[in-house]
């Protein structure tokens, strides 16, 4: 590549990352404000951190690439990713604010008094949470790898050693103040560079987005295979590719139809009809309903919660997260739709993910406008790592420390903090083949299987009992996580099988919500006998001070 | 919090003994010359206090309120998803079932590109605003219940 900005602008990115992180750390000195910034954050801000942390590397990068590469039908991640949020506003936001508790496991003991309860539930943050680590160490590996050529562990490793660093250091009130600002560069770091892109489609004569023949190169190619695939070249030629295969493209030459990817113009502009496919369909309802119900059982958005005033502040924070996660979600879109113009080769290459980084030195060429708004994307992309993986590992070491180590002092948390980041970071160095948002979307699916019809029915049903909780989350969210194993570790499927453990939400869900309601209903006698305080306490209004 | 002085009390046994309502006993007034007095202003303010204690002391009237209030508030909750639910929720059916819609366009994007792409943010954020707003008038109905229990 040799863009000379590209790595000042990520050492910038983490040097302001630790920076802000050491600054943070003079003010923290209790275990609270290690693990809850001692509830003394404003709205604004957490709602600024909140935004910063949840918008991760599949955000960042694997939206638009998966935009580039399947059209229409995955504009559902986008809108499912930011309707989380209203799902947690309703449901969550207020109640679980009141609950006091500071982690999930927290909230289970507050709620349903079960000692056995808060460990299945530590199993499941440390799962999920891990699941969810991975793939931002990959994506930080990858983006090095495409923008600096540096070998792929060095990415993952200089994102996995920053942010252990900065969250055994500085705990969580430094990670207000660094995700805060993180929020704010993500968005510029696409804002500005779209904004650049969009002048030059209109300079460029308006080159028509989903020509009917499907993309051409604009330019002569060398596309080098990344991922194995078979294309179906313009003049019927079948042809096999591996990793490593160079392929070279003239000017003006279709890009041939890749598997597993909307090639043809319709396919990807227009959404799935009812006649061609019902596995579409119910895949893009599995979809929704992972994302919708999954953020609020994510362990990093949880535990942001704790920071509010009051159950009133959780609510307005929420909100505010809202319009900041959506107003965000508006860009990749635009990089996945200017990508079928300016970067086809990366459906050829497989790299997809890459779209975002590459595409402003592909479309505004190699003059210094185009290599500082390339150079920018990588910092934005940085900080997208940095931050989701901060706000992972400091749940992650948090339910560690308390739960497993069972110690409540800093020093502790350090130590949880080390073996947090450990493992995911010895995952990520041994598998580079996982797609980044297919990950991320089944710790969606296993979060929506597991934490949100617990969080959900406890806080608005009186009749859940920790028997029930128990075996619905062992039973809805221990189908997911094999239909993530099966994903992610088996033999590759085909038809019905592949879609319902691909996209398992759809039967997850509904399974462990009927699970714990029916078993909650049979074990009626271990109902919590201080069921109509807790109760109280979760929805009695906050000046009432009761 | 409900009936701070409650260690004090039994002294002032014949003093309180007047207050016309049953349950916990209502705050004992500061011990002054003019009792009465301050017993008649404490009074409006006691009725406050007996509807917070049957609150906290989950007696059958303060679980009924409670229950009230959860259930406002989760119905409000269910008729915000469902709206969301149908109006974002029947979108991939309509396109399944109507591939014209798919096809149409509005200034030169296919509409659901645009009603995904653009639309479908704000109309959350509406969704969500709305629901504090209609959340936040819940809970001051229920404050107000609270501390004028007359009304």
């Amino acid at each position: 590549m040799g863009n000379g900005y590209v790595v000042p602008a990520i050492v910038a990115v983490t040097l302001v990352t630790l920076g802000i992180g050491f600054y943070g750390l003079r003010l923290a000195r209790t275990t609270s404000d290690f693990l809850v910034a001692s509830r003394a954050v404003s709205p604004t801000w957490n709602a600024a951190a909140i935004g910063g942390e949840y918008l991760s590397a599949a955000s960042f990068l694997g939206v638009a690439g998966l935009i580039l590469k399947y059209g229409v039908d995955v504009l559902w991640y986008p809108v499912g990713f930011a309707a989380g949020y209203l799902a947690l506003l309703l449901f969550v936001a207020a109640p679980l604010r009141r609950s006091g508790a500071f982690t999930l496991p927290d909230f289970c003991e507050l709620r349903l008094g079960s000692r056995r309860l808060r460990k299945l539930a530590t199993v499941f943050v440390i799962f999920i949470g891990w699941l969810y680590l991975v793939p931002q160490l990959q994506g930080a590996g990858l983006t090095l790898a495409t923008v600096a050529g540096s070998p792929y562990p060095v990415g993952a490793l200089l994102v996995a050693v920053v942010v252990t660093a900065n969250v055994a250091l500085g705990g969580m009130r430094a990670i207000t103040f660094v995700q805060a600002f993180q929020y704010w560069l993500k968005l510029t770091a696409l804002a500005v560079p779209a904004i650049f892109l969009a002048l030059q489609w209109q300079a460029d004569a308006r080159p028509a987005v989903a020509p009917p023949d499907g993309p051409a190169f604009r330019t002569a190619t060398t596309v080098v295979v990344e991922h194995r695939a078979t294309l179906t070249l313009a003049d019927g030629d079948v042809r096999e590719v591996r990793p490593g295969d160079r392929l070279d493209f003239a000017a003006g030459d279709p890009v041939p139809a890749v598997s597993g990817t909307a090639t043809a113009a319709t396919d990807w502009l227009l959404p799935d009809t009812a006649g061609d496919d019902d596995r579409g369909l119910f895949g893009t309802y599995s979809l929704i309903l992972a994302t919708f119900l999954g953020t609020m059982g994510l362990p990093h958005v949880l535990v942001r919660f704790y920071t509010n005033p009051d159950g009133a502040a959780a609510r307005r924070t929420t909100l505010v997260v809202l319009a900041l996660v959506g107003v965000f979600y508006l860009l990749p879109t635009i990089y996945g739709v200017l990508g079928r113009i300016y970067t086809p080769q990366l459906l050829v290459s497989g790299q997809t993910d890459a779209v975002v980084v590459l595409l402003p030195g592909a479309a505004l060429g190699d003059g210094p406008a185009g290599r500082l708004l390339a150079a920018l994307v990588a910092a934005g992309a940085f900080a997208a790592f940095l931050s989701t993986s901060s706000g992972l590992l400091t749940s992650v070491a948090g339910v560690i420390s308390t739960d497993v180590l069972g110690r409540g002092s800093v020093r502790g948390f350090r130590l949880a903090t080390v073996i947090a980041g450990g493992v995911p970071t010895i995952l990520a160095l041994n598998v580079s083949g996982l797609d980044v948002s297919q990950v991320v979307g089944l710790a969606f699916a296993v979060a929506a299987s597991s934490f949100c019809p617990l969080l959900v029915l406890g806080i608005w049903w009186r009749g859940l009992t920790d028997l029930g909780a128990a075996a619905g989350v062992l039973v809805g969210g221990g189908a997911a996580i094999t239909s993530v194993l099966v994903t992610v570790l088996g033999p590759p499927l085909a038809g019905w099988p592949a879609t319902l453990t691909a996209q398992p939400a759809a039967w997850t869900v509904p399974l462990a919500f009927t699970v714990m309601v029916a078993v909650s209903v049979a074990s009626r006698r271990r109902l919590p006998a201080d069921v109509g305080a807790t109760m109280l306490r979760l929805h009695a209004p906050d000046s009432l001070r009761l | 919090m409900a009936v701070p002085d409650e260690p004090v009390a039994p002294a002032r046994d014949g003093s309180t003994s007047a207050a016309p309502v049953p349950g916990p006993r209502p705050p004992v007034p500061p011990p002054a010359g003019r009792a009465r007095i301050v017993l008649a202003e404490v009074r409006r303010d006691s009725r406050a206090d007996r509807t917070r204690s049957e609150l906290t002391q989950q007696t059958r009237i303060g679980e009924t309120l409670v229950s009230g209030l959860v259930r406002a508030q989760l119905t409000l909750a269910l008729r915000l998803s469902l709206l969301v639910l149908i109006a974002l929720g029947g979108l991939p059916w309509l396109f399944a079932i109507a591939p014209a819609l798919g096809r149409t366009t509005v200034f030169g994007v296919n509409l659901p590109w645009l009603l995904l792409g653009v639309f479908a943010f704000p109309f959350l954020i509406v969704v969500g605003w709305a629901y504090v707003r209609l959340a936040e008038r819940n809970e001051q109905d229920f404050t107000d219940l609270v501390q004028r229990p007359e009304r």
